[in-house]
């Protein structure tokens, strides 16, 4: 009689500090993204290279909070989050290598 | 090392999922470089076969407003809905580490919310795309094109199309089975199985997948969009 399928749980108050943080997170994407629309069509497409590299350099940035905070990677241990980032080493090498390959194969053309 | 067995191994296949992303947008990138750029002024641009298309001259259209010509209005508005439903995904799972059964819920039903919202706007591009604009694309043989299929496109080179139905279909499909994996979270959830168990990892590994998602986006916003 004395056994009761009923477990106690004790919710514990929301963590105004880290709700904060989540929020100034995303508002940091948010801006972000508007700077890449200001890039879009503030810098003209003549100037291809520097329209390209500051998306580039926009995207990482955007890619490491979402990682590092939304992911909760960066508050990890050291083994997990080494495991993950050396490997895009080989991503990176990949990229670099088939986009000049195209750009001689379209030289040849 | 202080992570979880389950936790560890969602991170190696997310892992290997960035690995397959990684392949079809580096293809994508060999590809566009090995065909010719347009390289006359952004004004007088037209749609042709002969070199690839500035992605704001073709992602320009916007629901209800037919006509208008808004680029990249409607795409900026698909990232902001995923942005948002990545923040209310983590907010889930800081509810989860607190035993907050009723906040888990709230947030896990706005994230599938914006799950869905997502993949209705992408049902909305697709359709577009695939019945093309109304001037449609003069053909070298005097006939004209309109919208894209695998074997004809009239925005460019037909590699441009079969890279976007590829790479937007195969992010959707992960968009698709994220809420459906969000909507099992959220039953079990509601019916009190992480209470009875003592903890939301569960909240925790699937969070981390849909943040994935979001995260593959953002290369697929700039590599595909923007560049």
């Amino acid at each position: 009689m004395a056994h009761s399928e009923e477990t106690v749980v004790t919710v514990l108050p929301p963590d105004k500090e880290r709700i904060k943080k989540l929020w100034t997170v995303a508002a940091i994407l948010g801006i972000i993204t508007l700077i890449e629309f200001g890039v879009a069509f503030g810098i003209p497409h003549e100037m291809k290279n520097l329209r390209v590299w500051t998306f580039i350099l926009m995207t990482i940035v955007k890619a490491a909070y979402i990682v590092g905070e939304f992911m909760h990677l960066r508050h990890e241990a050291k083994v997990l989050i080494w495991s993950i980032l050396i490997p895009m080493v080989f991503v990176v090498w990949m990229l670099v290598a088939f986009v000049y390959e195209g750009m001689a194969i379209a030289d040849v053309r | 090392m202080n992570v979880s067995y389950g936790k560890l191994m969602m991170w190696f296949f997310l892992l290997s999922d960035a690995f397959t992303f990684s392949a079809l947008l580096i293809t994508y990138g060999l590809v566009r470089s090995a065909h010719p750029a347009y390289d006359g002024s952004v004004e007088n641009f037209i749609f042709s076969q002969a070199y690839w298309p500035i992605p704001e001259k073709v992602f320009e259209a916007v629901p209800f407003f037919h006509g208008l010509n808004a680029p990249l209005v409607f795409v900026g508005i698909m990232t902001f809905v995923l942005i948002m439903s990545s923040v209310t995904m983590v907010l889930a799972v800081e509810a989860g580490q607190r035993m907050d059964r009723r906040a888990v819920e709230k947030w896990m039903l706005w994230t599938i919310l914006g799950g869905i919202t997502f993949l209705s706007c992408q049902a909305w591009e697709w359709a577009h795309f695939i019945h093309g604009s109304d001037a449609g694309s003069l053909l070298a043989d005097g006939s004209k094109i309109f919208g894209a299929s695998l074997s004809i496109n009239q925005y460019g080179p037909p590699d441009f199309a079969a890279f976007f139905f590829f790479i937007t279909g195969f992010h959707g499909f992960h968009v698709f089975s994220g809420v459906l994996l969000n909507f099992l979270i959220f039953y079990n959830t509601v019916t009190g199985v992480y209470e009875r168990r003592g903890h939301y990892e569960m909240v925790e590994k699937v969070g981390l997948y849909w943040h994935f998602v979001d995260l593959v986006w953002v290369f697929v916003f700039t590599f595909f969009y923007l560049v």
